[in-house]
């Protein structure tokens, strides 16, 4: 692909809400817009972080939206030689015949370090570096983020210091492995409930205080402008191969794609390229936990599913879609899978849901854990937690996907292995392998 | 050089000689507590008030307010409850309610800040710190606020330039929240020396600037205010009062009696530094 190639195509990618400026002379130049997304985005931070999010903004729209100093040709350059890039869209062939429909899998649980995380992570790490930040920062829920953010900072050589929860960090100890092997720091962050709302904010307060020389890498299309549409476009390459590779494939396009969501940002990465493409359905799968029903009392969401039941509100730096009660106190979410568990999502994904372009849908913790052994079972792919929601999905609603699916395979599962041991010991699932061997301890 | 009109209150408070503005986090550690700790600050000679609504995510506080937030979230503490709070404080002093976008946004049967602010206006409170609020977003608060003649009080960070302040001041009423340091809210034992050029770069701008992040001391009160401040805000070091009376189990008096002391120790600074300040040449200063 030659650099000129792919910089039209990255200005393709952000038309949608980016907008075209006539520079004196230079041709057109695209401008980052003013991030809203319908009633959706914005910038809702303190004002000690503007005056940064301001050079951002200014930074994003140089070097990610018009290429400036080769940016974008570094970037594909380090997500091909780094990263494994492009990944396959390998037809799944034994789902394909249970489900009678073809099923495709986007495998960006090949890319290096095992999940989409790492085309946002390298992607804002090496935007910090032009820009001449010294230091990175991160949040991480599952880790897979921490652990991707940790990867590029190393590649990279840039200081990182990610704030995880406490509770997320006893879920995920591989990952937190990984993040301190890759020499970064792990911070554990105990407020609230110790999970990955607790972890933003943390995260946000320590930007404010160090604004001047760190860069925030946040982990998915969420916070304020223009976080959501940047993280958007690093992760559009997802779709952006896949609609190549299954026109290849198939000779044409896909009736529907599938993808689980957290903040959104495999979401986003998977569907920005058929969004457009008005026959491609488009089904978000959130967590739906263990009930969809909101405790006022005891002020948690049993499920993580903000769009199908959330309201309008404003976390984070963005007005969104939010988990929240009657006064506007965000409420705490539950998932088994620590990526997906947020209070929030990214505000393009609740604009789309509002314009009917995108179907929200959930699924249940017990149909995700049997999403996980099914995909392990039948395709040999042990799925991340989080993407095994899009599986269970496919599970009970494979009559409606129609003839051909991309079911975006956002990560893989390995550190994910002892919550699904135990996750799978304390319920009756159908197709579990017999686990009783690991009774009485893990590790 | 600011489009919009100061509630008496505020504009008053600030009047003659330097404002000392204390925060609390209201329902901390409950209710009654709360109120009589609020009382006290005002026995001890607070010229505003700033009386934190708890949000549950507090992205711009340090631990000492989380905490706070925290154990007022615990104590039931809701928009709902606040507005009686208010209502029922037996103060004479003008309140400013601090709190999170979000909650002042879902207030209310329609979203958007009118119903709060409506609301906020009816129990007597003179205006608004929104921490979450950069000039950008808040056309709509401001908005209402003019309708029902409260303030709009920005903050200014150290990191604010000059275009941006010139967005701030036009959104802004009451007075300028100047933050003393980067970072989150949180008591320190030095005051920050980007206080002195926050002010200088501010001098030309007419409204007061109080200083706020950092100060918990009267010799620190001094400081601000011989550099210049036309207040000084204070929030953990109370707050860090209000949580050890509630770990040491306290009765609410004694609690109250130190708040009292400690406001008393403030002002006081405040004062001392509004008369240390070298005569300023005739027309730059109020
Ligand atoms: C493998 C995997 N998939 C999905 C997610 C959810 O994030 P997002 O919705 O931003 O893709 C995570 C988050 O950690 C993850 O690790």
């Amino acid at each position: 692909m030659s650099s000129e190639g792919e910089r039209s195509e990255t200005s393709d990618r952000a038309g949608s809400d980016a907008t075209r400026e006539n520079g004196g002379g230079g041709g057109e130049r695209v401008s980052a817009g003013d991030g809203k997304f319908g009633r959706y985005g914005g910038q809702y931070v303190p004002e000690a972080l503007m005056p940064a999010i301001e050079e951002l903004t200014d930074a994003y729209e140089r070097y990610v939206l018009n290429n400036e100093d080769g940016f974008v040709d570094e970037f594909r350059r380090r997500l091909r030689d780094f990263g494994g890039r492009p990944t396959p869209l390998q037809r799944a062939d034994r789902l394909s015949e249970r489900y009678d429909t073809e099923v495709y899998l986007k495998r960006e649980d090949l890319l290096h370090g095992g999940a989409h995380k790492l085309n946002n992570a390298l992607g804002q790490v090496l935007l910090a570096k032009y820009m001449g930040k010294e230091r990175i920062i991160a949040e991480t829920g599952a880790g897979q983020h921490g652990t991707a953010t940790a990867m590029a900072a190393a590649h990279l050589g840039m200081p990182c210091e990610v704030y995880m929860g406490e509770r997320d960090i006893n879920r995920q100890r591989p990952n937190v492995f990984r993040m301190k092997i890759n020499g970064s720091e792990v911070t554990p962050v105990t407020t609230g409930r110790g999970t990955l709302k607790e972890a933003i904010s943390e995260t946000m307060r320590d930007w404010a205080t160090n604004v001047e020389d760190t860069h925030y890498v946040i982990g998915s299309v969420v916070g304020p402008h223009p976080f959501p549409q940047m993280v958007r476009d690093f992760q559009a390459v997802i779709s952006e191969e896949a609609r190549e590779q299954v026109i290849d494939q198939t000779g044409g396009l896909p009736d529907s794609v599938v993808a689980c969501a957290g903040g959104g940002s495999n979401t986003m990465g998977a569907f920005h390229n058929f969004v457009g493409d008005d026959g491609v359905d488009l089904l978000a799968v959130e967590a739906g936990g263990s009930s969809l029903a909101v405790d006022e009392e005891t002020g948690v969401a049993p499920n993580s599913a903000s769009l199908s039941t959330g309201s309008e509100g404003v976390l984070h730096g963005a007005r969104t879609k939010l988990l929240q009660d009657h006064d506007g106190q965000i409420v705490e979410s539950h998932s088994v899978s620590s990526g997906l568990d947020y209070a929030g999502v990214g505000p393009e994904l609740a604009h789309l849901v509002d314009e009917d372009r995108v179907t929200p849908v959930n699924v249940a913790d017990d149909a995700a854990i049997e999403g996980f052994h099914r995909l392990s079972q039948e395709e040999g792919i042990i799925p991340a937690l989080e993407t095994a929601h899009a599986f269970g999905y496919l599970h009970e609603h494979h009559d409606e996907v129609g003839d051909v699916t991309i079911v975006n395979v956002s990560g893989r599962g390995d550190k994910d292995l002892d919550t699904a041991i135990e996750e799978t010991a304390q319920r009756d699932i159908p197709n579990a392998p017999d686990m009783s061997m690991f009774e009485g301890g893990l590790r | 050089m600011t489009g919009h009109r100061s509630s008496e209150a505020i504009a008053a408070a600030f009047a003659d000689g330097p404002a000392f503005v204390p925060y609390l986090a209201v329902g901390d550690p409950d209710y009654e507590s709360s109120q009589a700790y609020v009382e006290a600050l005002a026995a001890g000679g607070a010229d505003v008030i700033e009386l934190g609504l708890p949000f549950s995510e507090p992205i711009a506080e340090g631990p000492t307010i989380q905490n706070a937030v925290v154990r007022a979230l615990e104590a039931g503490m809701t928009p709902t409850r606040f507005f009686e709070f208010v209502a029922d404080l037996d103060v004479d002093v003008p309140l400013v309610c601090m709190t999170y976008y979000n909650l002042i946004y879902q207030y209310g049967d329609e979203q958007g800040p009118r119903p709060f602010v409506e609301r906020a206006a009816e129990v007597g409170i003179s205006g608004f710190v929104v921490p979450d609020l950069p000039a950008e977003e808040a056309g709509p608060l401001r908005e209402a606020c003019d309708e029902f003649g409260l303030d709009l009080v920005s903050i200014v960070a150290p990191t604010t330039g000059a275009e941006r302040l010139k967005k701030l001041v036009d959104v802004s009423s009451g007075y300028l929240y100047v933050q003393a340091r980067l970072g989150v809210t949180g008591a320190s034992s030095s005051v920050s020396d980007q206080t002195g050029e926050s002010l200088a770069r501010l001098a030309d701008v007419d409204l007061p600037k109080a200083v706020g992040f950092g100060i918990s001391s009267g010799e620190q009160a001094a400081t601000v205010v011989e550099a210049g401040a036309d207040g000084v805000i204070v929030g953990s070091a109370l707050v860090d009062i209000v949580a050890e009376g509630h770990a040491n189990d306290e009765p609410t008096e004694a609690v109250a009696d130190r708040l009292e002391t400690k406001a008393r120790e403030l002002k006081q600074g405040a004062l001392e530094g509004y008369g240390r300040r070298t005569p300023a040449p005739e027309g730059t200063s109020d």
